[in-house]
């Protein structure tokens, strides 16, 4: 057992493979099944939104892709390879998941990104101290990095958590509803930071309840209720038939002259 | 000699004195850096139950040894490492919540203690011992066995500190981190364990609770970060050690008793007064 806490030893990347390989993933909790049979790929530095309604399985497809849960049945690989062979996933939770009151300041949390190169005895060194810095400066928090953490407003919060998986390292980043309560110029930092991310090759999956944003700021679209509804460009996946099979009651669809119009997604909770 | 002088030395004549506020400064420091990672987790109520659920063990301890210190320590050790990682497990089972459980295992578990001791001629006595504590009684044994194993609680929590940072602030950054979550919650409930063990002398079962949250909770109140909340907090556990022994001695009120009040009062002019997270800072901001 004490082996394992010695310096984690990531698995080497294979090159050319994709960088997620999700196949007829299924997860079922108490009964009920969370995820139904979800097979998908994404490439290296693609950027997807995951998009359904609550309680469609976006956090519990998250957790399973960064082995955090274990799936019922079929595979997830990341880089050809399990997910707990790889220590570059970052799994950005959603604000209300968090503990706001700790005892951390910003740098605090996001030296944590670091702890995973350490390995057990060693104290993060003056190399990960900078890395932190600079991570900082990247989303723009240099400023507040001595600050606790519930000083920071909604949007600096997710910064910081960006700025975190930016300091782990990560190749792949699953983002729970980053932008959900977020005003527009808060969203619109987060959405310029994702440039950032695909420069450094980072591919992105971001669970939202915005399909406009959906639809205009990423790549690849996912629509997920238990079940896959569809994966590809907004226009091939928000059709009429997908959103309604989706969402059912709780999007109000209207036909336009250029065609649907998506009203809202009438929930904005969290799940 | 001055009078105040005085007053302080008086009661370090007395070797007992001199050993019970060792053993409180040991047991004070100790709790408390557990007891951070106790209040950060919320697990206050769990700590309880556990330092309730060693009773049977202390009781068959005190039984085969008739009232020998050593067999008694280390059935309630062995009985504590046992129920913490039996609570460990808990909460995989599905049947009842969690908390229920361990509320039902732990008053089981008590008033097995308590039925065991009731059966001893002198069980009144001993029973308050256990209890409510008895840092006067500490021998230079026990002080050892006390000073060994706070060294130990506290080599431990210093060696895995940034790995229970992460586990109390973001258990989910634990596993995509690759840490051996599993192993780390046992080791931190063993920790409790341990650290239970060692305060019994001190301040008894029934009081322990506040000497593993009071100090660190005291401590949230007073900073922004965890490495100074367990050094504010092991300063608090130390001063009510001493001055609760001081406060026993003049005043005449049970030691435990004593310290655990001197917790209490810190406790609540850190409320009332905290910088950060006061009362009255809250009252002036709220006025303009």
């Amino acid at each position: 057992m004490l082996g394992k806490l010695g310096v984690f030893e990531p698995v080497v990347h294979a090159t050319g493979a994709a960088i997620l390989d999700v196949y007829e993933l299924t997860v079922g909790y108490n009964g009920t099944t969370a995820l139904d049979r979800v097979t998908f790929h994404l490439n290296v530095g693609e950027r997807v939104a995951v998009v359904g309604p609550n309680g469609a399985g976006k956090s519990t497809l998250f957790k399973v892709i960064a082995g955090v849960l274990e799936p019922t049945s079929g595979d997830v690989r990341v880089a050809g390879c399990s997910p707990r062979g790889h220590i570059c996933i970052a799994y950005v939770p959603q604000r209300n998941d968090v503990d706001w009151m700790f005892p951390v300041t910003v740098e605090d949390v996001v030296m944590m990104g670091r702890f995973g190169r350490l390995g057990l005895f060693r104290r993060p060194g003056r190399q990960d101290r900078a890395v932190v810095r600079e991570c900082l400066g990247i989303v723009g928090l240099a400023e507040l990095a001595k600050r606790q953490i519930s000083e920071l407003s909604g949007g600096q919060q997710q910064r910081m958590f960006i700025a975190r998986a930016l300091a782990q390292e990560s190749t792949l980043m699953l983002m729970d509803e980053p932008l959900t309560g977020l005003d527009m110029p808060a969203q619109e930092r987060i959405l310029a930071l994702l440039d950032v991310l695909r420069m450094q090759g980072v591919t992105v999956m971001v669970a939202t309840h915005d399909l406009n944003q959906a639809a205009d700021y990423f790549d690849r679209v996912m629509l997920l209720n238990h079940r896959l509804l569809g994966i590809g460009t907004s226009a091939e996946v928000f059709t009429t038939a997908h959103l309604r099979d989706a969402y059912g009651g709780q999007l109000r669809l209207v036909e336009t002259g250029d065609g649907l119009l998506a009203l809202n997604d009438t929930c904005c909770g969290h799940g | 000699m001055a009078p105040l002088l005085e007053i302080l030395v008086a009661p370090l004549r007395y070797p007992f004195m001199v050993r019970g506020i060792v053993a409180a400064i040991l047991v004070g420091i100790v709790c408390a850096l557990v007891g951070t990672y106790m209040v950060l987790r919320g697990m206050a109520f769990l700590g309880d139950a556990l330092a309730h659920s060693i009773l049977p063990g202390i009781a068959v301890g005190y039984i085969v040894s008739g009232g020998g210190r050593g067999p008694i320590f280390w059935w309630g050790l062995g009985t504590g490492i046992l129920t913490a990682l039996g609570i460990g497990a808990l909460g995989k089972g599905a049947q009842v919540k969690e908390d229920t459980a361990i509320g039902i295992i732990f008053s089981g578990m008590f008033a097995l203690g308590i039925a065991l001791i009731s059966t001893m001629r002198s069980y009144a006595v001993d029973l308050s011992h256990f209890l409510f504590g008895d840092v006067l009684g500490v021998s230079p044994s026990d002080l050892w066995l006390t000073a060994g194993l706070a060294v130990l609680v506290s080599v431990i929590v210093f060696v895995f500190y940034k790995e229970f940072l992460v586990l109390a602030f973001d258990s989910t950054l634990a596993e995509t981190l690759r840490f051996p979550s599993g192993f780390l919650h046992y080791l931190l409930m063993v920790l409790i364990a341990l650290t239970i063990v060692v305060a019994l002398q001190t301040v008894g079962i029934a009081l322990m609770v506040a000497m593993l949250t009071t100090p660190a909770a005291t401590a949230y109140l007073l900073t922004k970060r965890m490495a100074p909340m367990m050094g504010i907090a092991a300063l608090i556990g130390a001063v009510s050690g001493i001055v609760g022994l001081y406060l026993s001695y003049y005043v005449s009120v049970a030691s435990g008793a004593a310290i655990v009040l001197v917790c209490t009062g810190i406790f609540l002019l850190a409320l009332l007064f905290s910088p950060r997270r006061g009362i009255v800072r809250g009252w002036l901001q709220s006025r303009g």
